[in-house]
């Protein structure tokens, strides 16, 4: 093990590459992107550098970590570490911030001070889902939760849609109320908690002795701006207008990384830290991920607006995660956490692809296209293989871990898999009659011709249908790193794996 | 020190009493410089009277924050016979406000392209629209007496946390007060307004002072003494025929105080006033004013009334929840930028009360930094308020602050980061100075304290709308109309504007130097 500060670097990098960003002078504004990109590239190949550093077999729950006092008044340290499942998460990120910056290319054509804002704007919300993965001090995780918003916030009320003022504000609200009830339980935690100038580190509120209610009533508070955040069902209303909304970049960040975020705050924080509530609640959470899953499903095949299907499926995904991380077995766990990594680049192949049908066509409506695959054959194909990958076709990453979740989910909530597993059937169908009505049919007759995929483009789409394919075939790349993690966070739950009916005979 | 008085007659009128000089000293330079500031008003040329009171009045501020930094720190004691106590939170709560009076006053003396002072009429006593009124511009007459009434002013905030009996208490409360009634009469535009938010201040004020000294004479009453000490360790003793006047004596002079903090029910001034005043001077009093009262409420509180809190808690818990859920409420459907600036106030008022409600000395440091904190950013806030114009006058309904991202992008910027730090969003002193409040009130408040936090993060969030709305305004939102222009500011606006935002941005990234000092001056002496 290095002592090299492999995270703090990974944290500085985008935020100085964002400081140059916007001090670059007038007239070299253009080189913005440029700089943004470079900057981005830099920070994935440290962030290699830094995994390369993570041994599985280490004994301790975090590795790669810094710990520095930040304000001992209130027991906060600047302390950060990373477990499997953060690793993997950050490695996520890493890679989806250039193929994003990419995209993102011509997103202000009018260039100048908007282009130079847009790009930093982005560079600062890299080092922020760096570090909100990385933090092991609850407060310190608090302080990058809240603070992310504001990056997001303008990204998507400076530079999106029609009604982008509106989608902004409601994602800030929601997701600011949530993380306001959650600074309560996090006072209170600190009250629970051996106290002293380093009383917020995870290390040390894991495992305490906390009365029954207290318990509760934080695991409540917490649980409650992870589901906005994830988000579930009946939170979630602010997800489509925001991802509708917002630059497809911006929505694969939002969408792809950040609400993660949430998923990864329940399995960090509420479970590891208030395992006895996290059983208390498992009934009600299991069933709203149901109805995530169902409701998300449903609603996509309804939609006309390409954006906000791509979003709804996202709500039935993360029901999916939310269901095998609290079904609290080793499979499910498991299973969860190699979602959120494959839904991630598979939403970002969903998000991105369309973005480039829209940016062709000028509308967002699904009923605009049609026969699109006549004329840009390329951009028909790899949208096909990002839709077969949000419905979890077998050789896609995203169907090992569907299926890690459901079999995961099955061993101790038969109902509730039975009914998740209605979803498949649903996600084929709103991913294969969006794909029939956007590229199948007559060649459509438009007023100007448009082109298949640019090299920029191509660019953009190589890398993620390379990951999807590559952790459809080789989960284990993935699922080697986070089963330490997986264990060790079951190990503190306090949980074990079913028994399988027929263990112990030989056939 | 002084021993417990039982005779009617403070022993100070009884003894020579020995005064500890180095103690008292910023306080005496704040007075001898006012003093002096009057004398130059009515001596100095009226060319080079702004000029030479400017320079006046701030190495007034500076000179006592330095002695009060470099000797009075180590005199902590209570002198003049008991009545005033230099203690901790005595020294912090001074230096507080020495700092945020020196932005204040640099806020008050810029010119902008004028001669004299932008924000204040040249004849104060002029009918608004007469011919005099014209006649004293014409001759270039200045009210820079503004400046030695904010050193009386500040003389009386100092004095009002080290106040050690409810007499001294009261005489600070008047002295900083009737400056203030003044200072807020004597706005160059919109005079009429400015007219009316004086006489409310004054006649309200002079209401919650009877309050207060009917409190004062119940207490006395019943306790024999106005000595702060003694009327706690009577608290135990008293007779207990005499319990009836406890209560209502320790209600009546907390509203007294809770009047100048603008808790609710006692607010109503607040929008009227903020509005009316010169905009510099609503950022005085939203800061400092502040910051004195509550530094009284905290001393009576902690030190004179503790033994009984029991009984009053319940009733100032009830203030601290409705100042939050008012304020912020109605911070939503305001339309003027002073009016919602003075709303926040009030909810920003009720987040401290329950710092104030843990009784710890976490919830004293934590009120004490919360107040430092948010002076900062609130003299900066209206500072860029003053420096928005349309015609002249000042832009202050929010449709005149469209679009300002477009044209202003840095006063848009500034302004936008001072809501933030309004919202308490994490890394600005607006997080770290509720988290201050609000985690000793959870730690050591009991349910009540849990109930009031979790209120309090509502209404946070109901704000936090308030302030996004503001930004949606400047960045996303077309101008609605061309004449809104910013008005360059002089280097003294500047200055106080980003200390102003450079702390609140400092004290929310590393808090520790501050809030070291505030808990280690978390101590009251008895």
């Amino acid at each position: 093990m290095s002592s090299f500060p492999w995270l703090t670097t990974l944290l500085v990098v985008p935020l100085v590459g964002a400081l140059i960003v916007v001090l670059l002078p007038k007239g070299s504004a253009g080189r913005a992107k440029h700089v943004a990109l470079g900057v981005s590239l830099v920070t994935l190949v440290l962030g290699i550098a830094a995994a390369t550093q993570y041994r599985r077999d280490a004994g301790t729950q975090f590795q790669l970590t810094e710990r520095h006092e930040w304000i001992p008044q209130f027991g906060v340290s600047y302390a950060l570490g990373v477990d499997g499942i953060a690793l993997v998460l950050i490695l996520m990120a890493l890679v989806l911030t250039p193929i994003c910056i990419l995209a993102a290319w011509d997103d202000v054509p009018e260039g100048g001070t908007r282009e130079k804002s847009y790009f930093a704007l982005m560079l600062v919300l890299l080092a922020f889902m760096v570090g909100v993965f990385a933090a092991t001090d609850v407060f310190f995780f608090y302080v990058l939760f809240e603070a992310m918003l504001i990056p997001v916030y303008f990204l998507i009320g400076s530079f999106g849609g029609e009604r982008r003022q509106y989608a902004a504000l409601k994602f800030l609200l929601f997701s600011l109320a949530g993380g306001l009830v959650m600074l309560v339980a996090v006072i209170a935690l600190y009250h629970y908690g051996p106290g002293g100038s380093e009383g917020f580190l995870v290390e040390k509120l894991t495992g305490l002795t906390i009365p029954q209610t207290a318990e509760r009533l934080m695991f409540v508070g917490f649980f409650l701006a992870f589901a906005v955040k994830a988000p579930m069902w009946p939170v979630h209303t602010w997800l489509p207008d925001a991802a509708t909304e917002a630059k497809p970049a911006t929505a694969v960040l939002l969408v792809g990384v950040l609400d993660k975020v949430g998923t990864y705050g329940m399995i960090r924080f509420c479970l590891q830290l208030f395992p006895e509530a996290s059983k208390w609640a498992t009934p009600v959470v299991i069933a709203l991920a149901v109805v995530s899953v169902l409701y998300g499903a449903l609603l996509a095949i309804g939609q006309t607006d390409m954006m906000r299907l791509i979003a709804f499926t996202s709500v039935s995904h993360f029901g999916f995660i939310v269901l095998g991380i609290f079904a609290m077995t080793s499979t499910g766990f498991a299973g969860s956490s190699l979602y959120m990594v494959n839904h991630g680049f598979s939403t970002a192949a969903l998000f991105l692809f369309a973005g480039m049908f829209i940016i062709r066509r000028g509308s967002k409506q699904i009923p605009d296209f049609g026969g699109w695959q006549r004329i840009t054959p390329v951009l028909a194909g790899v949208f096909l293989v990002a839709g077969l990958s949000a419905l979890s076709l077998p050789g896609l990453s995203t169907f090992v871990s569907e299926f890690l979740v459901l079999v995961g989910t099955f061993q101790k909530y038969t109902l509730a898999t039975v009914l998740a597993v209605l979803a498949i059937v649903l996600a084929a169908l709103y991913v294969l009659l969006m794909y029939k009505r956007i590229a199948t049919g007559p060649t459509p007759e438009l007023p100007e011709p448009v082109s298949d995929l640019g090299i920029r483009e191509r660019l953009v789409a190589a890398p993620l249908i390379a990951v999807l394919l590559v952790l459809g075939f080789a989960p284990n790349l993935a699922l080697d790193v986070i089963n330490p993690a997986v264990t060790a966070t079951l190990h503190h739950v306090g949980v074990t794996d079913p028994t399988p009916l027929n263990a112990g005979s030989d056939k | 020190m002084s021993a417990v008085v039982t005779s009617a007659v403070p022993a100070a009128f009884l003894q020579a009493v020995k005064v500890d000089y180095w103690a008292v000293l910023p306080l005496l330079i704040v007075l001898g410089g006012a003093l002096v500031g009057v004398l130059v008003e009515a001596f100095a040329p009226r060319r080079s009277r702004h000029t030479l009171q400017v320079v006046w009045t701030l190495l007034t501020l500076v000179a006592s924050l330095v002695v009060l930094a470099g000797w009075s720190r180590g005199h902590e004691a209570k002198t003049l016979g008991g009545s005033v106590v230099i203690d901790g939170p005595t020294l912090f709560l001074q230096g507080t406000l020495l700092a945020l009076s020196i932005l204040a006053v640099l806020t008050m003396a810029e010119r902008f392209p004028g001669q004299d002072a932008d924000a204040f009429t040249p004849m104060g006593a002029a009918t608004p629209g007469s011919p005099y009124e014209a006649a004293a511009a014409r001759a270039g007459l200045t009210t820079s007496e503004i400046f030695p009434l904010t050193l009386l002013s500040v003389a009386g905030m100092m004095l009002f946390p080290a106040a050690g009996d409810l007499i001294t208490m009261f005489v600070a409360l008047e002295v900083l007060s009737l400056p203030l009634y003044i200072m807020c009469g004597l706005a160059r535009r919109r005079r009429l307004l400015s007219h009316e938010a004086s006489l409310k201040y004054f006649l309200l004020g002079a209401f919650s002072s009877a309050f207060f000294l009917f409190g004062a004479a119940l207490l006395f009453a019943y306790s024999g003494s106005l000595d702060l000490v003694t009327i706690a360790s009577t608290t135990s003793a008293a007779a207990p025929e005499l319990n009836n006047l406890l209560l209502p004596g320790v209600l009546l002079v907390l509203i007294g105080l809770m009047f100048k903090i603008g808790a609710v029910p006692f607010h109503s001034w607040t929008p009227d006033v903020y509005q009316g005043a010169p905009t510099p001077v609503s950022g005085f009093m939203a800061a400092c004013t502040k910051a004195a009262a509550f530094g009284a409420i905290l001393r009576v509180a902690y030190t004179a009334f503790d033994g009984s809190r029991w009984d009053w808690r319940a009733a100032v818990i009830a203030v601290a929840i409705l100042t939050m859920v008012v304020g912020s409420v109605l911070s939503v459907t305001q339309t003027d930028m002073k009016r919602l600036l003075a709303y926040s106030s009030i909810a920003h008022a009720g987040f401290v009360l329950v710092g104030v409600m843990a009784f710890d000395k976490a919830g004293v440091s934590g009120t004490m930094f919360y107040v430092a904190a948010y002076g900062l950013t609130v003299i900066a806030a209206f500072a860029v308020v003053s420096m928005i114009r349309e015609n002249g006058s000042e832009a202050t309904h929010l449709s005149q602050w469209a679009g300002l991202g477009k044209n202003h992008p840095v006063v848009a910027g500034v302004f936008a980061f001072i809501l933030l730090a309004f919202a308490g969003i994490p890394l600005t002193s607006g997080f770290t100075a509720k988290y201050a409040v609000f985690a000793p009130a959870v730690t050591d408040g009991g349910r009540a304290g849990v109930i009031m936090v979790i209120i309090g993060v509502l209404c946070s969030a109901i704000t936090a709308f308030v302030y996004v709305r503001i930004i949606i305004l400047m960045y996303f939102t077309e101008p609605s109309s061309e004449d809104v222009t910013v008005l360059v500011p002089s280097p003294m606006t500047t200055i106080a504007v980003t200390v102003g935002v450079l702390l609140t941005f400092a004290l929310g990234v590393v808090p520790g130097p501050v809030l070291d000092l505030a808990g280690q001056a978390s101590q009251f002496i008895r």
